[in-house]
């Protein structure tokens, strides 16, 4: 399978038509921006690719992250894998965690900054620890599409760099819905743009300035 | 104030009661009533702890038992949650703990006999179905997020491991921990039937008038029930929990043809057995109903609500004892001690010691439920009075009481009150096998008597009275909008 496609989708929120009809095609190695105003329908796009193409290894990083606050930083970024262990192993590891995962979890910590926190809770860590966690997890899994909502919303410039940096060298196909206009030219090839639950821009990044995106703010 | 369906649904149900406490039989037939209770009091403050053996064997039997029923019920109840959408679950789950440990216990004593799985099973089916009610309604309420992220193809044992149960573990944890501090109270109840526990060496001490033995178990069990914090640490329980087994002492072997006969001859209904045929069975069920379900229901019914409006009003009497909004009238930790000792003795324990003293009639019965359940109330609202803020010139003393405090605590109390009908109703059917004549009487008799048959028929109309009164809570609760979730259990 080389493309993703979605034909004709719509979404309702009770009676009131949140989304679309609209449709989209992906190609593999293509990294799309979501961009628009809150409320037009971002996340809610996203809902429906993860619920359209979850069974095709996508890694998923929503806007509340997913995190379960009660577990460690290390079990919440080894959460990514456990579709590729037995159940033993994973039961076993969540009493108590093998070195080798340990081994591979720490580097991808390191790189995003949050070592020291490997095994403190989730619950305990700042909004902006947490997202490095989820977006962590997301690293871990290596799946072959990422469906990112607002990545980076919680930090600052440089780490928001790294964490992108991180995040896109692993996913070659990605969507990823972002309010920061100027990082989602840098770092995706394709931008999509939204109002009231229709795409109004689709155009590649390289051709559009941050001040052609301003319509839709 | 008189408009508001809150205050006349409490005052119907004052009514109800003083009309029941004039049709129910409150007597003192003791000739020595309060010399009796002194000696027991002198009991308390002069304990004997020489019989070391006796003692030790009384609570290490107590803890075993406990901790194997409670935590088999668990285990069980935890694989129930997980399926306790099925209706098939939900009905067998409220039928299994409408049913008192103590008739589980009575139960299996008639065909596992004095051997350890009696206690054990009586601990854990009632508790396994109380468990998956509560652990549904806690892993419902944990956060669906982290289950949409979770990689497809997970298996489900590791999804629901890493995030349904990681989420509610907490709750979980101090569910459970509480429910092994009421395990304790059910395992020194089941030494009245027979088993090796507290209660069966209260019983004896008290029938050989050994008020200074009778006092250092109290006092032990007391201990044990309020030091319960400081020795069950999540390091030390694996410990406990591969011990306990080992602990329950050997006591009769099973004999396993009366497991059969038990099952074949005993509980089938005697004019089925006799072939008699239906018309038989019907004469037989009208004449059990009239004789015997019909008063003991009767009984059940009067002590259950005078019992409860009792336990309101005494829990509405001690919850200033922990407020801190009270400070000052009584010391902080001696109003903490009055509430630990009154909830934490069991009703049956209490009501046996006042029917010893009082002699039998059905105010023990009320006396040692209202103690139980107004401390276990007082305490509850008491802890939800203290997360209240109060302004700086808000009025003292029965004022306070009054206007700020018991008006916004009212709704919490009621909840909490409706909640423990059920319970108190249950606990009044079982304190029947102390020789009220409430449903639990009817059953020990035909036990006693050997007719299985019937004590089956009248355990399933207690069970039936019990869900019965369950969903009136129930209904009362959502008609007056009092707000219930898992975690607002005790």
């Amino acid at each position: 399978m080389n493309a993703l496609a979605l034909n004709e989708i719509v979404a309702d929120y009770g009676t009131q038509r949140v989304l679309g009809p609209l449709s989209i095609t992906l190609a593999r190695g293509e990294r799309v921006a979501l961009v628009g105003r809150s409320g037009t329908g971002k996340s809610t796009l996203l809902g429906v690719m993860h619920q359209h193409w979850h069974r095709q290894g996508v890694a998923l990083m929503p806007q509340e992250l997913g995190l379960v606050p009660s577990l460690s930083v290390f079990h919440n970024v080894f959460m990514g894998r456990l579709a590729r262990q037995p159940t033993w192993y994973n039961l076993a590891s969540l009493v108590r965690p093998f070195r080798h995962d340990v081994a591979a979890i720490r580097p991808l910590l390191e790189r995003l900054g949050i070592d020291d926190k490997c095994w403190t809770a989730t619950g305990e860590l700042s909004g902006g620890q947490r997202q490095r966690v989820a977006a962590a997890r997301a690293l871990y899994q290596q799946g072959d599409l990422l469906l990112a909502d607002e990545p980076v919303s919680a930090l600052d410039g440089p780490l928001s760099e790294v964490v992108m940096t991180a995040l896109t060298q692993a996913y070659p196909t990605a969507v990823l819905a972002m309010h920061d206009v100027e990082l989602a030219l840098r770092f995706t090839e394709r931008v999509i743009g939204i109002a009231d639950g229709a795409i109004v821009i689709d155009a590649p990044s390289r051709t559009l300035r941050a001040q052609d995106l301003l319509v839709l703010y | 104030m008189w408009h508001s369906a809150t205050v006349r649904t409490s005052l119907g149900f004052v009514v109800l009661a003083v009309a029941c406490a004039f049709l129910a039989d409150f007597r003192i037939t003791a000739h020595d009533p309060w010399g009796e209770l002194g000696r027991l009091f002198l009991g308390l403050i002069q304990p004997d702890f020489t019989a070391v053996d006796y003692l030790g064997e009384a609570i290490l039997r107590t803890l075993a038992f406990a901790f194997v029923g409670v935590s088999l019920g668990a285990l069980v109840g935890m694989g129930l949650a997980l399926v306790f959408h099925h209706r098939t679950v939900r009905t067998a789950c409220a039928f299994v703990r409408a049913i008192h440990e103590l008739f589980w216990a009575l139960i299996f004593l008639q065909f596992f006999g004095l051997h350890p799985l009696t206690g054990v099973l009586a601990i854990a089916i009632p508790y396994a179905g109380v468990f998956a009610k509560v652990y549904a309604e806690i892993l419902e309420e944990s956060d669906p997020e982290p289950s949409r992220v979770i990689p497809h193809g997970t298996g489900v044992v590791s999804a629901l491991a890493y995030t349904r149960i990681s989420l509610a573990w907490p709750h979980l944890v101090s569910y459970t921990s509480y429910r092994l501090e009421c395990g304790l109270r059910s395992s020194a109840v089941l030494g009245f039937v027979g088993m090796p526990t507290l209660g069966f060496y209260l019983e004896s001490s008290f029938s050989q008038g050994h008020y200074a033995t009778v006092g250092a178990l109290l006092l032990l069990f007391y201990v044990m029930i309020a030091t319960l914090g400081l020795w069950v640490r999540p390091r030390l329980l694996p410990l406990y929990l591969i011990a306990a087994p080992f602990l329950l002492g050997s006591g009769l072997p099973i004999r396993w043809q009366n497991v059969s006969r038990f099952f074949t001859e005993d509980i089938v209904p005697a004019p089925l057995r006799q072939g008699e045929g239906l018309t038989g069975l019907m004469t037989w069920l009208g004449e059990l109903f009239a004789t015997e379900a019909l008063p003991g229901i009767w009984n059940t019914l009067l002590l259950t609500q005078v019992a409860l409006v009792v336990t309101g009003i005494l829990a509405l009497a001690l919850y200033p004892l922990i407020s801190r909004h009270f400070k000052g009238r009584v010391s902080g930790a001696l109003g903490h001690t009055v509430l630990v000792i009154l909830r934490s003795t069991p009703e049956y324990l209490l009501a046996f010691i006042l029917l010893q003293l009082w002699g039998p009639s059905m105010l023990p019965a009320v006396v040692a439920l209202a103690i139980h359940n107004g401390g276990i109330i007082g305490h509850l609202i008491g802890r939800r009075s203290n997360e209240i803020a109060l302004r700086q010139d808000a009025p003292r003393g029965l004022e306070r009481y009054a206007f700020e405090l018991t008006p916004r605590l009212y709704g919490p109390f009621l909840a909490f009150l409706f909640y423990r009908w059920e319970i108190i109703m249950r606990e009044t059917a079982i304190l029947g096998i102390l020789g009220i004549a409430t449903l639990g009487f009817y059953v020990d008799s035909a036990i006693q008597e050997i007719r299985f048959d019937r004590a089956l028929v009248l355990i399933v109309i207690t069970a039936l009275l019990n869900i019965g009164v369950d969903i009136l809570a129930r209904w009362l609760r959502s008609r007056l909008r009092l707000r219930h979730t898992a975690t607002s259990e005790p």
